[in-house]
């Protein structure tokens, strides 16, 4: 069920590459910005590095939130899904999942290439997409309840990002702490164990609680 | 004998419990508001290491508790309004949120006027602070999403879900705030100014919160009533309340 949800997802997204290509260079564009506005200082650039491309894989995966019910719901294929007889937290989980793929993803392969642009040693290059490749699928999971709730809201996008921004604080902080003690010399695995929890605790409650927000939102 | 506890679990009898209630909390208020502040002008000691401006301890503090109080009590109504589907539950929390709100952007704003003059600054990136600010956003989210929904059951349902997710991530944000911060620098600012506070600093705090705790009440109570005559609008007993029939 979560696979045949996962396929039919990425098929639409493939349809409507265009999509998944906003969010990427909303991404990479965010990232460009900061150097212009800072100044191309090298020293400064590398301490920012790791904070700049967490907010803006934050700010890119919560805008991309949107998609992953919207599109469903104007034309009714959430409403059957509600009505049919398979859990809806293992449709919510398909959704979740195929969201990280569709934006996630691209934004952990981007990763590595724009930290070079903030010249970034290797080893910090290698713990900052390691640490995006942890965080991302919490940032879509913990969205999705976001995204249910807003769900045909007027403002939707703008009150999404006032729910689920606060909610990203945990994650933010221990992705951009495992870049810094890594630069820093020490062990960086204490923030993926912490990130590997957080991924944990939202694989189990976040479906559950998407989809009890689906059911309030579809009333 | 038998008491039936759910009688002010609806909203027509909890509207005339709540308007029986006010007085006496207010009156309440009022005196733990009177003897806190005489206390914390003219009774407690000044501090020696702070001087005079320490003072703003007494309602820094008092606002402080009662904006995770209060969050913890919303999140607990919000939730049993949305597990048992009681109408009067979900208002209570609605009722709650404003008044939460209010008081954690007064201990951030004394904060501010206390850090000044104590650490030379308005505001430090430190764990308290932080996470203090995060619980404002939590708020404003609960608020606004509320307000979105025009429907007030898909409200009180939505803002149930938002409310319980934050109150789940609160010590996860407490946590992590706090472990962020001490990577980057020592704690080189604690809120426990001296070892042992006098016991008039003690006694001033504590009736401070009782009053601040009291106006809560009143506050939630009022707004309360308020948000029932607004859904209630359409019943037989809001207009007889109208027509003066009830009194």
């Amino acid at each position: 069920m979560i696979w045949w949800i996962i396929k039919r997802d990425l098929l639409l997204a493939m349809r409507r590459r265009s999509d998944v290509l906003t969010t990427l260079f909303f991404f990479v564009i965010v990232v460009s910005l900061f150097p212009l506005g800072v100044g191309p200082e090298a020293s400064i650039l590398r301490i920012m590095a790791s904070g700049v491309v967490w907010v803006a894989a934050l700010l890119a995966s919560m805008l991309s939130l949107g998609r992953m019910f919207s599109s469903d719901y104007a034309d009714g294929t959430l409403e059957q899904m509600l009505l049919s007889p398979v859990s809806l937290s293992a449709l919510v989980m398909g959704k979740a999942i195929s969201h990280w793929l569709v934006t996630g993803v691209p934004l952990v392969l981007m990763a590595p290439v724009l930290g070079i642009q903030y010249d970034l040693p290797v080893e910090a290059l290698i713990v900052l997409t390691l640490s995006l490749l942890l965080g991302t699928p919490v940032l879509s999971l913990i969205g999705a309840i976001g995204a249910a709730l807003t769900l045909g809201l007027r403002g939707g996008g703008v009150l999404v990002s006032i729910l689920v921004l606060p909610l990203y604080i945990p994650v933010l902080i221990f992705g951009t702490g495992a870049v810094e003690a890594s630069t820093a010399g020490m062990g960086f695995g204490a923030h993926f164990s912490i990130l590997g929890a957080f991924l944990l605790v939202s694989i189990v409650f976040s479906p559950w609680a998407t989809a009890a927000s689906l059911r309030i939102s579809m009333g | 004998m038998t008491i039936n506890w759910f009688k002010y679990a609806s909203p027509a009898s909890f509207y005339f419990l709540a308007g029986r209630m006010i007085p006496y909390f207010s009156i309440a208020a009022i005196i733990f508001l009177i003897v806190g502040l005489y206390i914390a002008f003219f009774s407690a000691p000044t501090d020696f290491q702070q001087g005079e401006a320490y003072r703003i301890i007494f309602i820094h503090v008092p606002a402080a508790w009662m904006s995770m109080f209060l969050y913890v009590v919303m999140a607990f109504w919000a939730g049993i309004g949305l597990a048992f589907n009681t109408r009067l539950s979900s208002m209570v929390a609605s009722a709650i949120a404003p008044t939460g709100a209010m008081f954690t952007f007064l201990a951030l704003w004394t904060g501010a006027w206390w850090g000044k003059p104590m650490w030379g600054t308005w505001w430090v990136w430190d764990a308290r602070l932080t996470s203090e600010l995060i619980l404002f956003f939590l708020y404003i989210g609960f608020m606004s999403l509320q307000a979105a929904i025009d429907d007030p059951r898909r409200a009180d349902k939505a803002g149930a879900i938002i409310a319980l997710v934050g109150v789940v991530n609160i010590p996860i944000i407490y946590f992590s705030v706090q472990w962020w911060n001490t990577l980057h620098q020592g704690a080189s600012v604690s809120l426990i100014q001296s070892p042992k506070m006098a016991t008039a600093m003690l006694s001033g705090m504590l009736i401070m919160a009782l009053a601040v705790w009291m106006y809560s009440i009143v506050m939630i109570l009022i707004r309360a009533r308020l948000i029932i005559l607004e859904r209630e609008r359409h019943t037989a007993w809001v207009s007889e309340l109208k027509e003066g029939v009830l009194e």
